[in-house]
């Protein structure tokens, strides 16, 4: 069970408050009629699914109810970061990953 | 002979507390302090189940959580039955009732034996693939057959009595394991302020220092061991879990420990006294100190009862006092064996030899070798047994000489007598909770066995679990993790303080020995027993990797090893050495299969705690339930909510009911209790934009005072909500969902507001519990309104339909919308939720006199469906979009802004000809109701399978018609007024209808405006 901190609580809670809400950084299409149905489908239904580092969007379900993002990582399910929607993830790569592994590792 | 066993002294037991128990309908006496297998053993039981497959019998191997035979059913009575308990961790208490788990009919006799040959030949490795799913149709009598042969254990048939609690804890340590080294890591870690829980399965503190001769600090080990355990008993900010199993270790620092409280005491627990304790910790920091378990050798015969752990013999002699035979033979690898025969030895019975598997050059010799000779025993190096005889007991071995790597006999086999014949082939570490987090163990050729290996997880680990099996560096490695742990949690500790002493003893390298070979090759000698409980067979395995099974994770499939409740504690190891060697590839390149949790069993009471029975699942009630139970209504669940389903009067039918509440509406007025509808308020600036975002139609023009249905789409275009939305001021809203998706209505608002348009300042609150919602509907629906409603006028001409009203209801302020779910003069009162059963009451009293009658869903779902109004959920299924439900007039395709949906429904299948549409059915045989869910053809006579229209959503016979009524999906339908189709039924026949439109009664709308 994932023990997540919620940034806009600013605290740690169990994985029961929150609700996995897919992957993150999706935008919707600012103009869908401009969309092919090729298009639309990719916004609708394909994911990156990839193993490593993941960009995950997450909702404070029971608790503030609000939004937020998440880099995850699905291969040792590590929590690497956790940031406000409108945000940038500052963990994109594998050695970024690796530093912050360390740092979640040592404590910090 | 009671207790023939029994030493007269020594042991950690209660001589003066005899307890009697029962096994196998037999009573037998124990002390307090013993173990179920240590009084057995005490008794000379000798054998206590039978083997899976080949029913062979079987006895006691081990002293703890790795035992594979000794698996019992215990209780005393129907209820408090629990199956699979290992003899050697359940403790004795007075009045314990337990039988053996395997052996059908009995241990002593069983029909398989009969079978014993044929059962061989019949259950070879992959035996459930190869044997027995052929023929298919065999399977269910094959299936009872092994079950019962093979002794899984049974369930109780009669209800849990006992109470079972979860605990969530927070702790800055978690020490797993109370030996050497996790009591050495919870005193530095304790002593630092830090929170400390330090768990272990045992019933007393001390992991093997329990009947370790050794010393520390310079005096007797369990000496050292109290003196530890009463300082860490006076430090408040340590928690001492004995009787507690970390069963498993999950991600972010998260363990489950099952702790028994009362299963040592009695068959139950005392009333209000809670039986188990799941505890569910988060914790900075774990310091694994788990300990390791013996590993056995694998030889002919080696499942005949006698053959023992040597540990387990030195546990047995010294924590019970209990010598589990007369004569000794003990094999070993490595010099912790010795142990076991000294032990034996100063009990004052026969060793009849030492086989040390290791080969010594000339005179070379080594400090147990010496030990054992100044005894006088027999040491017979670079030996081995390599079969015993004998069936319910060993009655004497076979043993020969072995070469230096142990893979061939070098001389000729010679016999000794003996009872008992104990083994060790060292140590494997513990290393389950390390693997559960994903951690893939490394092997190590030093250790002979597998180590934890990298891990992501604020873990560290101590003593044996790491392969370090000196007492000496337990003590250190505990003191320095448990240091190291606490300050990495953030407290104040020496890294370097001293840990208590021990003596430390030179020892000769141990042998890596996995397989004793025998005169025979493999596949023809005895049964070498690699996994006892499963049977899994050193010739089993490789006929595995023969018949070209490579992966390790298929040979345990196929061989089912490490399969039973052991989870492959002792076998494991074995099997893998054996497939490896069989493969021609080292142990790191065939790898190991992965430990998962639970690390023993954990009963099902302790999984469930006290959320069973009424708190399994919340109810959620509205204000008015104690009246709809004072006036027999019946109740359905719609997600957590209770809601009257029909109010049935004595002597009725359901069916009766459902006429009579219906009548009551279309003649005259009904009340439903509608407070469980989804209600969110919705208030900002731009709640108007955002909500022509959300739902298909517009909702620029509505007015203060007005209300507006509206359908709720997902991006695909599909309908998935639908409700009233009321506006209550410019920038102020209440919407209204069904009620099993208000929650899920409510975060798609959320997530749309917080993730897309974060620019729309719009707030939402669900209000649903805020407010109780009375629906006054029938033709004489206003006359009541008039009697309870003091301030307003409600003429049609002053209070229209889909207008809403605040008003004072018997004082009371309510908000009173005028909108219809029957097709009726309706009115929805909604009070503040603590009004609700007084407001409620008031309208049944003023509502008597024009037989307002109460109604429930049942009836609710009949009334809209003669008017052909939805149940989004009943009539949808997230594959039909507005155009397809023939409610085009609710889509608005002219607002500017894309509204959720709009891109979707324009898919190419979403507009394409010929998709299932939403019809009326009226059946040919007006009293015939088409069950929900059939499906409708154009000819019944086709052959099979049929060419399919589409299926019936909601079907009722409606008193108002005189006829059943159903809505379907019918391809193409709404194209297709009047036309045939037929309902075929699974009894064969079909069910003639008649497409139509789905709104069955007062088509123009005439009745709700009046
Ligand atoms: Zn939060």
């Amino acid at each position: 069970m994932f023990y997540i901190y919620c940034p806009h609580c600013e605290e740690h809670r169990e994985e029961e408050e929150f609700h996995a809400s897919g992957e993150a950084h999706i935008p919707r299409p600012l103009d869908p009629e401009s969309c092919s149905d090729e298009e639309w489908g990719e916004y609708m239904f394909f994911r990156t699914n990839p193993r490593g580092i993941h960009h995950e969007l997450w909702v404070h379900a029971v608790g503030c109810r609000k939004f937020f993002n998440m880099t995850r990582d699905t291969q040792s399910y590590l929590i690497l970061e956790t940031y406000k929607i409108g945000e940038k993830p500052s963990i994109t790569s594998a050695a970024a990953k690796l530093q912050a592994q360390t740092k979640v590792q040592e404590g910090v | 002979m009671a207790q023939q066993n029994r030493l007269i002294e020594g042991g950690r037991i209660a001589r003066d507390s005899v307890i009697n128990f029962s096994y196998n309908g037999k009573t037998y006496p124990g002390f307090v302090g013993d173990t179920l297998a240590s009084a057995m053993l005490a008794n000379g039981i000798d054998v206590v189940g039978r083997s899976f497959k080949y029913s062979r019998p079987r006895g006691i191997v081990a002293a703890g959580a790795e035992e594979p035979n000794a698996i019992m059913q215990l209780g005393a009575t129907e209820a408090t039955q629990v199956p699979n308990v290992r003899a050697t961790q359940q403790e004795l208490f007075a009045g314990l009732v337990c039988q053996a788990t395997n052996g059908w009919p009995n241990v002593e006799f069983d029909m398989m034996s009969s079978l014993g040959s044929v059962g061989a030949s019949v259950m070879p490795p992959g035996f459930y693939y190869k044997t027995f799913m052929y023929p298919k149709s065999m399977w269910n009598t094959y299936e009872k057959f092994i079950r019962k042969a093979a002794g899984l254990g049974r369930s109780p048939l009669e209800a849990d009595p006992d109470r079972y609690d979860h605990y969530n804890q927070h702790a800055d340590v978690v020490i797993v394991g109370a030996g050497p080294a996790g009591l050495s890591a919870a005193l530095e870690a304790g002593r630092s302020g830090a929170r400390v829980i330090i768990a272990d399965e045992q019933a007393e503190f001390g992991g093997a220092l329990l009947h370790s001769k050794q010393s520390v600090n310079g005096m007797p080990a369990m000496a050292w061991v109290a003196s530890v355990v009463a300082e860490l008993a006076a430090l408040d900010n340590v928690m001492m879990l004995p009787k507690s199993t970390v069963n498993g270790y999950h991600d972010h620092n998260f363990l489950t420990i099952h702790q028994r409280c009362t299963d040592h005491i009695a068959d139950r627990a005392e009333a209000n006294v809670s039986r188990q304790r799941m505890h569910r910790v988060r914790t900075k920091w774990v310091v694994l100190a788990s300990g390791a378990h013996e590993r056995p050798l694998v030889y002919g015969n080696n499942d005949v009862p006698g053959c023992m752990l040597a540990d387990a013999v030195s546990t047995y002699i010294n924590r019970y006092a209990v010598v589990p035979g007369k004569q000794l033979v003990l094999m070993t690898t490595n010099d912790g064996g010795y142990q076991a025969a000294f032990d034996w030895h100063q009990a004052g019975r026969e060793v009849v030899a030492i086989l040390d598997t290791r080969s010594y050059q000339g005179t070379e010799t080594s400090a147990v070798i010496d030990r054992a000779r100044e005894l006088g025993i027999k040491v017979l190096t670079g030996s081995a047994v390599v079969e015993v005889q004998g069936s319910k007991r060993v009655s004497a071995v076979s043993i020969a000489s072995l070469n230096s790597q142990g893979d061939q006999l070098t001389g000729p086999v010679s016999q000794l007598s003996c009872d008992t014949v104990a083994s060790s082939g060292g140590w494997s570490p513990a290393i389950h909770l390390s693997c559960h987090t994903g951690s893939r163990p490394v092997w190590s050729d030093q250790v002979i066995g597998f180590i934890p290996g990298d891990t992501v997880q604020k873990q560290l680990i101590a003593g044996a679990i790491g392969g370090t099996f000196d007492l000496q560096s337990c003590l250190a490695q505990g003191t320095k993790a448990g240091a190291q742990a606490a300050s990495n949690a953030g407290f104040d500790t020496n890294l370097d303080v001293a840990a208590a002493t021990a003596e430390s003893v030179a020892e000769t390298t141990p042998m890596a020995l996995f397989h004793i070979p025998h005169p025979k090759e493999t596949s023809r000698a005895p049964k070498q027993f690699v996994d006892l409980q499963n049977d899994v067979t050193a010739a089993g395995i490789e006929l595995a990797t023969r018949e070209g099974f490579e992966s390790i994770e298929h040979v345990k499939r196929y061989t089912a090893l490490g399969f039973g409740t052991d989870q492959g504690k002792l076998g494991n190891i074995n099997g893998m050495a054996i497939a490896a060697k069989s493969m021609q590839k080292t142990i790191p390149q065939t790898g190991t299969t992965i430990f998962r949790p639970n690390y023993t069993p954990v009963t099902f009471g302790a999984i469930a705690g006290r959320n069973c029975g009424e708190l399994f699942d919340p109810k959620r009630f509205s204000a008015m339930h104690q009246w709809h139970l004072d006036n027999g209504a019946l109740f359905e669940d719609v997600g957590n909510w209770k809601r009257p389903w029909y109010f049935p009067q004595p002597g009725e039918s359901m069916q009766q009911s459902l006429e009579r509440e219906c009548l009551a509406v279309r003649d005259s007025a009904g009340v439903l209790d509608a407070s469980t509808l989804g209600k969110i308020d919705i208030q900002g600036p731009d709640a108007r934009e955002f909500l022509g975002r959300v739902y298909t139609n517009a909702w620029a023009k509505l007015a203060v005072g007005k209300c507006r249905y509206g359908l709720m789409c997902g991006e695909d275009g599909m309908v998935f909500d639908d409700g009233v939305t009321a506006c209550l001021a410019d920038n102020h809203f209440v919407m209204t969902t069904t009620t099993g998706g208000a929650a899920r209505v409510l975060e798609w608002l959320e997530i749309y507001q917080q993730t897309e348009w974060p620019e729309l300042e719009v707030y939402f609150n669900t209000v649903t519990d805020h407010w109780s919602t009375i629906t006054v509907t029938g033709p004489n629906a206003r006359k009541i309104l008039d009697e309870v409603v003091d301030d307003i006028d409600l003429s049609n001409d002053s209070f229209k339909y889909m207008d809403w009203k605040a008003a004072t209801v018997m004082g009371v302020p309510a908000r009173i919308f005028r909108i219809s779910f029957t097709g009726e003069l309706s009115y929805e009162i909604n009070v503040q939720a603590n009004y609700g059963m007084r407001i409620w009451e008031a309208v049944m009293e003023k509502g008597a006199a024009f037989n307002l009658t109460p109604y429930g869903t049942e009836t609710m779902h009949i009334l809209r469906a003669e008017k052909g109004f939805i149940i989004a959920g009943q009539d949808t299924d997230g594959s039909v979009h507005p155009y397809d439900l023939g409610m085009g007039w609710a889509v608005s395709q002219k607002k500017p802004f894309s509204f959720i949906g709009k891109r979707g429904m324009a898919r190419e299948d979403c507009v394409k000809e010929d998709r299932k549409q939403l019809v009326g059915l009226m059946t040919a045989e007006p009293k015939k109701v088409i069950p929900e869910g059939s499906q409708a053809v154009d000819d019944p006579k086709q052959a099979i399978p049929m060419t399919m229209l589409g299926h019936v959503t909601s079907s009722y016979y409606s008193a108002c018609l005189g006829h059943s009524i159903a809505m379907a999906y019918i391809r193409n339908g709404h194209k297709r007024m009047g036309e045939t189709v037929y309902s075929p039924q699974a009894d064969g026949s079909a069910i003639e209808a008649t497409i139509c439109s789905p709104i069955f009664l007062d088509p123009k709308g005439e009745r709700q405006n009046v």
